[in-house]
Formats: structure tokens, sequence, C-alpha cells
């Protein structure tokens, strides 16, 4: 009998068991053994010893300030852009897509099937400065010879700005579609004109969608690294791409962690900063409705 | 009321009789088809209906039957595939609903969840720019009127069903319109609530006076509420009346059957007197129907007649004359409290049902298996128009059209 009831108790504790499990393995023991290495000093032939020095996290910033401004500043323009080009997208699909709803959201994600590395590597040759926009444009004289895209900061944001679409996309493409038409309708009862209806209602209550989007698309595209590198030059180098250097050319472990704990704390804080400023207060009643 | 009438609106307008007020809205042979992939539905077909203004009027029939149609054409969510919809004698068909002069209580209310009850109430006001010191005012006012003051800042989910119901009427009555438009808007209450809020509304569209045009499948509350009321079927008009008109003399069998208990004779016509007829019975049976000539009786053929439960008496013996009488056996008995319900089948296999008021002088008069005798006045025998409209089903499979 009381073990029944012991049983029924702990059974929620139980399901979310392999939740807990898989944050502790993957989150949070990996989190703890960055910090540590992040504090060590030493190098890779004579090993690395804990010494506690957190002077590594200033002189990363220091040195690589420059990056990681610059990650944020392209993290915001892409966020800007894909919202920008998301809403009206998602909006459409949403009210005027019809019976062919799911096959408009199915041609947004196709390009997505192919491999990311892949996807970026095609708008590389697209774009090169012998590669077929450029050399046709150069060959009609519409632009100079020495004109180039690659390695420029548009050529990088316009690939995150790509990449990340989706992510923005759908959040606020199922923000709309749950919308209740009967609340259109009520709106233009009520004497709202087409755009009034828009403001004062389809755009609030798409707000959570915004929301979702805007996180979705700003923390890995301000972390990316792989548009940079393929897609960018010596002057566009975010701080994904100043991470993997420390990491895999230098070998400077403790370097790499504390870079990443600088970024994973700017990100965090953006993000909390951006809930409070927002009223998540309202944008999640709304949501949870 | 004197209306000074532009030429271009008389074009457009049905004369009205002469001295009478132009009706708040009239429905001129309006029709709607919906195209679907099961083929082509009417949902409703060439209705005529003229509505007075301050009258409280129900469209009353069975789900599918075309209410909300209707009602959304009337309001401007969908256009009418034929006719015209007169308001106050101008022609709105084409009119967005934001520039029409009717509001609509939605049947989910389509309360607006993230604003509060003020500036819910408050959207419409705020749309035709009504100043913020009026705006406040009406707003204020009509939220006493529906009971609410005090919850203005509440968010519609903080609300009670009941509550949410009364936000939606002041929202669309602050507005001042020409008509309120109501789709089942009580459906969604429990049965206490909704008897409630039925005398709520009545209360507050006597307060208001704005013509009320509301939907509903419950036929007791369109008895009720209305003032007049149209009962439909398959998208065409039944019957037109007061709820008394319709309950007492319904005119078509369906009619009969969609409005309270109906009990349903049909006999061959043996002989017409005038304009009644007498139907073919068992020798000491009578069956006679005053008024059957209207409703298309001759003789040999088949009348429908219905008698309401309430109006038949059941004895022992055989009643005297001048009365209906059938002979019949009680095939069930059940007890309501203030009355009980008496299933009798006839010779004829029909059953109809009788209630008997539980008086206290009364015995129980007959058990299960009794013969008995069911007896009622002349005048209560109502002939029936056989309508001509096969149901909804077979016609919205037609490759459309009104044949
Ligand atoms: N948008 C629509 N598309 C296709 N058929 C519809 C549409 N709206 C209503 N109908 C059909 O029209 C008929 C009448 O519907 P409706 O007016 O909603 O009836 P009621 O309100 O009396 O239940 C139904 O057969 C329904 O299926
Ligand atoms: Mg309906």
């Amino acid at each position: 009998m009381s073990r029944s009831r012991l049983g029924a108790r702990l059974t929620p504790y139980l399901l979310v068991l392999p939740g807990w499990l898989w944050l502790v393995v993957f989150f949070v023991v990996p989190t703890f053994v960055m910090l540590s290495v992040s504090t060590q000093t030493g190098d890779i032939v004579s090993g690395f010893q804990q010494t506690f020095h957190w002077r590594t996290y200033v002189d990363g910033w220091n040195q690589y300030h420059t990056q990681f401004i610059r990650s944020i500043v392209y993290g915001l323009i892409t966020t800007l852009l894909c919202l920008v080009i998301a809403y009206p997208v998602a909006y459409w699909i949403a009210f005027r897509g019809g019976a062919h709803k799911s096959s408009l959201l199915f041609l947004i994600l196709l390009p997505f099937f192919v491999s990311f590395v892949i996807r970026t590597q095609s708008w590389n040759f697209i774009l090169s400065d012998n590669g077929m926009l450029l050399s046709a444009l150069k060959n009609w004289g519409l632009v100079s010879q020495d004109f180039h895209i690659l390695a420029t900061a548009p050529a990088v944001i316009g690939g995150l700005t790509y990449n990340f679409l989706p992510f923005m996309v759908l959040p606020i493409y199922v923000g709309l579609e749950r919308l209740d038409p009967a609340l259109l309708e009520a709106a233009a009862d009520l004497y709202g004109s087409k755009t009034a209806t828009f403001r004062k209602v389809v755009l609030p209550l798409s707000m959570p969608g915004v929301f979702a989007g805007v996180l979705l698309t700003f923390v890995p595209a301000a972390a990316d690294y792989v548009n940079a590198a393929i897609l960018g030059g010596a002057r566009t180098t975010m701080i994904g791409n100043v991470i993997q250097t420390e990491y895999f050319t230098n070998l400077d472990y403790p370097k790499a962690s504390a870079l990443s704990f600088i970024l994973m704390a700017a990100l965090l804080l953006g993000v909390f900063a951006y809930a409070r400023v927002l009223g998540t207060e309202d944008v999640l009643d709304v949501a949870a409705r | 009321m004197d209306v000074v009438k532009t030429p271009q609106q008389a074009a457009v307008t049905v004369e009205p009789p002469p001295g009478e007020p132009v009706p708040a809205i009239e429905l001129v042979k309006i029709a709607k088809t919906f195209s679907s992939r099961r083929g082509i539905v009417t949902a409703v077909d060439a209705i005529d209906l003229v509505i007075g203004e301050g009258e409280f009027f129900s469209l009353l029939g069975p789900s599918g039957c075309g209410k909300t149609t209707t009602l959304r054409m009337i309001g401007g969510f969908e256009e009418p595939t034929e006719g015209q919809i007169l308001l106050y004698g101008d022609d709105v068909v084409g009119v967005p609903p934001n520039h029409r002069d009717v509001n609509m209580v939605f049947q989910s209310y389509a309360l607006f969840p993230h604003m509060s009850v003020f500036e819910n109430v408050a959207f419409g006001l705020r749309r035709k720019a009504v100043s913020k010191a009026e705006t406040k005012a009406r707003v204020g006012d009509m939220l006493d009127l529906v009971q609410l003051d005090g919850k203005s800042d509440r968010r519609p989910r903080e609300l009670s069903g009941g509550q949410q119901q009364r936000v939606a009427l002041a929202r669309a009555l602050v507005n001042r319109p020409r008509a309120l438009l109501l789709d089942e808007p009580l459906a969604a209450l429990d049965l206490k609530l909704r008897q409630a809020m039925q005398l709520e509304l009545k209360r507050i569209q006597r307060e208001v006076g704005i013509t009320f045009v509301f939907v509903t499948h419950d036929q007791n509350e369109a008895l009720t509420m209305s003032d007049r009321l149209v009962v439909m079927n398959a998208g065409r008009i039944e019957q037109l009346g007061s709820p008394r008109e319709v309950y007492e003399h319904p005119r078509t069998r369906f009619v009969a059957g969609f409005i309270g208990t109906s009990n349903l004779i049909t006999g061959r016509v043996r002989a017409m007197d005038g304009s009644t007829a007498l139907l073919e019975a068992a020798a000491d049976e009578c069956l006679v129907v005053p008024e059957a000539a209207s409703a298309g009786a001759g003789v040999g053929r088949d009348l429908d007649v219905t008698v309401r439960p309430e109006k038949i008496v059941i004895s022992e013996d055989r009643p005297g004359s001048g009365r209906c009488a059938i002979r019949g056996r009680v095939a069930e008995v059940v007890y309501l409290g203030t009355s009980t319900q008496y299933a009798v089948a006839t010779a004829g296999g029909t059953e109809l049902s009788v209630f008997v008021q539980n008086a206290s002088d009364a015995d129980d008069i007959a058990g299960r298996g009794a013969d008995v005798w069911l007896s009622w006045r002349p005048d209560h025998s109502l002939a029936l128009v056989t309508t001509q409209p096969a149901p909804a089903e077979s016609r919205s499979d037609l490759s459309g059209g009104n044949q």
C-alpha cells in the first residue's frame, strides 16, 4: 500500500530523470570541465595545471573584444533582417496559404535538408570573385573589376540571415496560425480597418512567436563561425572563429574555454535583459493561452 | 416616421407599406452557396425577411440549416450569392463589416485576449475616434448595464464564461449599432446560467431598444426571448410568427416536429365540410380537422395533423361527442414531477404523447397496458402543410441550383 503510494509519488520524478541525466551529462559536466580548464595554465606538451589563473579572461577580452562586439552586432543585424523577411512570409503562409500551408512551409525548409556547411559553401561559389554572379556582372561592366562580395560584412551577415531564416519563420508562423480568425472578424466588426486590425490585434498576439524567433535566431547567429569562415575574411572574423582557432590551431585550451564562457555569459545576460524589457509576463501569458 | 428618399435609394428599396417605418433589416431573396470539395452547398436558399426596428427577432433551426450564414451575411462577413440586404433601406451588399452599422456577438465571444475588459469594450469607439472622455463614460455606462463594473481591468481569461459573454455584449452594444447580431451567444453556458442570461438579455434589449437578431437552435430559448421568430430548415424559412403562433399553430410538419414534442397523425381525408376535413377512422372514433383546406387537404388525399401533448385528455370511457376521440393503449408512463407523460399507441400504429398535470385531486389515470380514449377539442387538431423540399443532406449533394 505505502510502497505503491511512494511509487506514485516518485513517478513524475522518474519520468523527468532521463531529461535531467541528459542535462547533467551533456551540459553541467562539460560546463564545469570547461570552467576548470579555463583557469589552468601550461601547454599541450608539458600539460595543464590548475592554477586558478583568472587573468586569462581579462587577457582574452583585451585581445579579442573587437570580435566579440562584431559577433554581437552581426547577430543583431541578422536577427533584424530575419525578422523583416520572415514576418511577411509567415503572415502570408498563415493567412493566404489556404490548403497549401504545409507545402509552402516545406518549401521554406527544403534548402535546409542540405548540410549547413555545403549550403554555405555553395554561396561561396556563387559569390566568389570569379564566380557566376560577379563574373557575369563584370563582363557586362555593371560593377568594377576589383569589386568583390566575399570577405565583406554583408556577405557574412547575408549568409547568417539565409541560414537562420527558418528559425524565425517557424515560430512566427505558429503564432499567427493559431490566431482565432474570429478575432480578426471581431476587429473588423468593431470598425477596425485592415491596418488597425493588424496593429491592434494581429501584431500583439504574434509577439510570443516573434520573441521565440528572435531568441532562436540571435543566439546561434552570434555564436556562429561557419559563415564567417566560408564567406568572410580577416576583417569579418567572429568570436566563434577565434575560439575555434585557439582550440584547434593554437591548442590553447584555457583561452578557448575562457572566451566561450565570456560569450555564454554575454548571451545569457542579453537574453535575460531582453526578456525583462519585453515584459515576459504579457508575452508568455498570451503564449500560454 | 417619415423617410425622405433619394431617387437612387428608391431604386434599390422595396417600398414599405404606407405609414409604416422603414424596417431595420430587410433581406430580399438572399441566397448563399459555398463551393467545397464535396460540391456546391446551398447554405441559404432565397430567403425573404423583414425585421422591424427594436424587435427581438430569432432565427431558429437545427444545426446546419443556414442560421449562421444568414447572420454573417447581415454582418458583412459573407457576401450573398444573390439578393439584397437592406439596412434601414440602404443596400449594404458589398460594404465591408467595418463600414456596416451593425455589430456582432460571436459564438466564441472572440474577446481580444491581450486587452483588458475596458480596452475590449472601448475598441470600437477608439476606431471611430470617439473622444477619450466620451469613450470612458460610455464604456463605464455599458459595463454598468451588463453588471461588470469593477471588472474593467481584468483580462478576459480571468472572467467566468457568463462574464465573458457580458463583455462581448457590452463590446458590441457600446457602439450603439442599428442592429445587434447574436450567434448562439448562450450556447456555451450551463443551463442555470443560460436561463439567467436569457432574462438578462431581454432586459438589456428593452433598455437599449436596439434591434436584436438572435440565432439559436434551442426552441425554448427562441420561444422565451423573441418578439418574433423564423423557423429555418435546409436554408429556407419554414414559418414566421410570434412564439405563440409558431408554437400553437405550426404550419408544417417540420415546425411541429422541431418545436415542442409533436404528435403526428397521418390520415386519409374522408370528407370535407367547408374547410374542415374529416379523416377516416373506426366507426366510433372521430377525427375532425378545421381549417384544413388552406393546408391543401382534399378528399381521398393524406393529411398530416398534429396535436400538442398538453391538449389531449386521457379517459377510460369514450368522451362525449363534439370532441376528437381515438382509441389507444398506454405504452409507457413517465412521472415528470409537475406532470406525467403518457405514450399511447393508437390503432393506426402511431404513438402519441400526452402530458397530464399532476393536480392535487388527480389519481393515476391509467397504468401501462390499459386501453384508453384520447380526446381533444377539434380546434386543437392542426393541419400541416406537406413541404416539398427534400432534407438538407440530399439537397447539398445535388450539383447546386434551387430546383
Ligand atoms: N465557409 C463554408 N464553406 C462551405 N460550406 C459552408 C461554409 N459555411 C457554412 N457552410 C455550410 O452551409 C450550411 C449552413 O451552415 P450554417 O449557416 O453554419 O448553419 P447553422 O448556423 O444553422 O448551423 C451547412 O451545410 C454548412 O456546412
Ligand atoms: Mg451556426
